[in-house]
């Protein structure tokens, strides 16, 4: 019986090398419909992480969801030190990319596989966007 | 990416470190997704409320303005989406004087860059349409799924950083909804029954939004009867964007690109079918029993023709909780010459301008008017303001009134 992969490519990635614990979920991902920015955690009462503070989690989310001000949002987030680690998703919008492209935020997306499904809710985690990677360290 | 020979000098500084910085940005998201090269662009629209922006992105923003080496002006019209506030009614909005200032300073920086302060998410109905084939930058995702899919136009989402380079590049990383080959449907949705009201179109947008899933899906819908209008549309197009973060749709016979299935469609593309019944599920998700606490008519803007339906339903009647209907700078003159904003005004209701509801502050709002259960007629706003402590509830345009008339949606 071969081992579960601890590795996995990425087929868009940007920005810097980062370590942090992984929050896991198969849901999507709009910073202004789903977070109370301020207090750092996810705050629309249907999304499955609701009430969890994502702050410095590597967030492993299904997909960007609609909503255009994330672009500016994740900028604002990185000022006040009140943001994720990095962002990886099966699925990105623009937005996103370009919310990452100002904040300063890692990201992956695009995987031959549904990501949220394969790494674990709590699991300490590499993200290398120089090797488009994302790998499991505990 | 490919960059010409105009694009290395812009990269390389020539024409100053505003534009060097913006195309940089547009390099980076356009190798992010493998874009070959860039395509000019028409016109650029900034989804640009400093709820958004915050300090940081102000402050961002004036860097930028305050640069004199170089270009810093765009070079192609650039407009806004809505602003932060209504400034003639921010004291009804309970928005404070901090808030007003960073707005101030927004504005201050983008005249300063030659920006448009048109502050309209409803700009193909109140300044120019976009055309077909037509490439532009386009903020608000309501604005793009309109313009790609009934103008006909090819645009991808642009953030408010990202349209902001578009305008002052003139150009935009050609990936996404620039190709032909990714405006090609993905799946394929039959309407069993078409809807009526603009609610109702909301809801069928929210139902396949939510089936189309995620930004690169593209549904082809048959199955409509009769030949819905701009309204209906802007609804049903701002629901799906909202709910599916989905920014082109096809509808067979109808818009631009789908005269026939087989324009845009394969052969093997799943098949959903959606009836009444779905998209009254989706509206009936968001009722609850019981006292309301304010009605909105927003998101999007309030075309002239709906503030005129508004304004028939209003005429004579006194309304007990706030009622508040939103519309852009462009439509609130004429609003104001017609007598609708009087009427609906007289009613009890306030007719606001340049912003939109969940775009100014909607959380800081609930707190300081103690507004919490929200009625409105967009399905849009119901999918959003849950996030910002509001309990929103969708219900027809004569039920909103009705609502705001009675204290309780029926």
């Amino acid at each position: 019986m071969s081992a579960a992969p601890r590795i996995f490519s990425a087929r868009h990635a940007m920005g810097r090398t980062v370590q942090g614990i992984a929050m896991v979920a198969s849901d999507g991902f709009s910073a202004r419909y789903d977070l109370d920015r301020i207090a750092g955690v996810f705050s629309r009462p249907a999304h499955k992480l609701v009430g969890r503070s994502y702050v410095g989690r590597v967030l492993v989310l299904d997909t960007a969801k609609g909503g255009v001000a994330s672009a500016w949002m994740l900028h604002e987030m990185q000022s006040r030190g009140v943001i994720p680690a990095a962002i990886v998703f099966n699925t990105v919008n623009p937005i996103l990319a370009q919310g990452a492209a100002l904040g300063d935020v890692p990201m992956l997306a695009g995987f031959n596989c549904d990501i949220t499904s394969m790494i674990a809710d709590g699991a300490k985690v590499e993200v290398d966007p120089a090797n488009k990677t994302i790998r499991i360290i505990d | 990416m490919q960059l010409d020979d105009e694009e290395q000098d812009i990269a390389a500084g020539a024409a100053g470190p505003v534009a060097q910085q913006a195309l940089k940005h547009q390099i980076a998201v356009g190798d992010f997704f493998g874009a070959a090269d860039f395509v000019p662009v028409t016109q650029a629209h900034i989804m640009a409320d400093t709820e958004s922006l915050g300090e940081a992105g102000v402050r961002w923003l004036e860097s930028l303005a305050a640069t004199r080496e170089g270009r810093r002006r765009v070079r192609i019209p650039t407009i806004t989406d809505p602003r932060g506030t209504d400034f003639a009614n921010a004291a009804f909005l309970g928005h404070t004087r901090t808030m007003l200032t960073l707005e101030e300073r927004a504005i201050a920086a983008f005249v300063k860059l030659g920006v448009m302060m048109t502050d309209t998410c409803i700009n193909y109905q109140t300044v120019q349409p976009a055309l077909r084939n037509e490439h532009v930058a386009f903020g608000d995702t309501g604005v793009v799924i309109y313009s790609n899919s009934v103008c006909g136009a090819r645009s991808n989402f642009e953030g408010g950083p990202s349209a902001l380079a578009a305008g002052i590049t003139a150009r935009t990383p050609r990936y996404g909804f620039h190709l032909p080959a990714q405006r090609q449907a993905t799946l394929h949705v039959r309407v069993e029954q078409t809807p009526v009201s603009l609610n109702e179109w909301g809801a069928l947008g929210g139902v396949i939004g939510r089936l189309a899933g995620n930004y690169w899906a593209v549904p082809v819908i048959e199955g409509l009867e009769g030949a819905p209008g701009s309204d209906q549309l802007k609804h049903f197009g701002a629901a799906m964007a909202s709910f599916g973060s989905t920014a082109l749709f096809h509808l067979v016979g109808l818009t631009p690109e789908a005269g026939r299935l087989s324009d845009v469609a394969g052969a093997s593309l799943p098949q959903h079918r959606v009836g009444r019944a779905d998209f009254e599920a989706l509206q009936k998700s968001y009722r609850r029993d019981g006292a309301i606490d304010v009605v909105v008519f927003s998101a999007p803007q309030l075309s002239l023709l709906e503030l005129r339906d508004l304004a028939g339903l209003c005429d004579g009647r006194h309304m007990r909780v706030p009622m508040l209907a939103v519309t852009s700078p462009q439509v609130k003159p004429d609003c104001d010459r017609m007598g609708y904003t009087s009427t609906i005004e007289t009613a009890g209701g306030t007719v606001l301008s340049g912003m939109c509801f969940y775009q100014s502050y909607a959380r800081e709002i609930a707190e300081a008017r103690g507004w919490k259960r929200l009625v409105t007629n967009s399905a849009k706003m119901v999918n959003i303001l849950g996030g910002y402590g509001y309990q929103p509830m969708l219900a027809s345009m004569e039920e909103c009134v009705d609502a705001a008339e009675s204290g309780s949606l029926a």
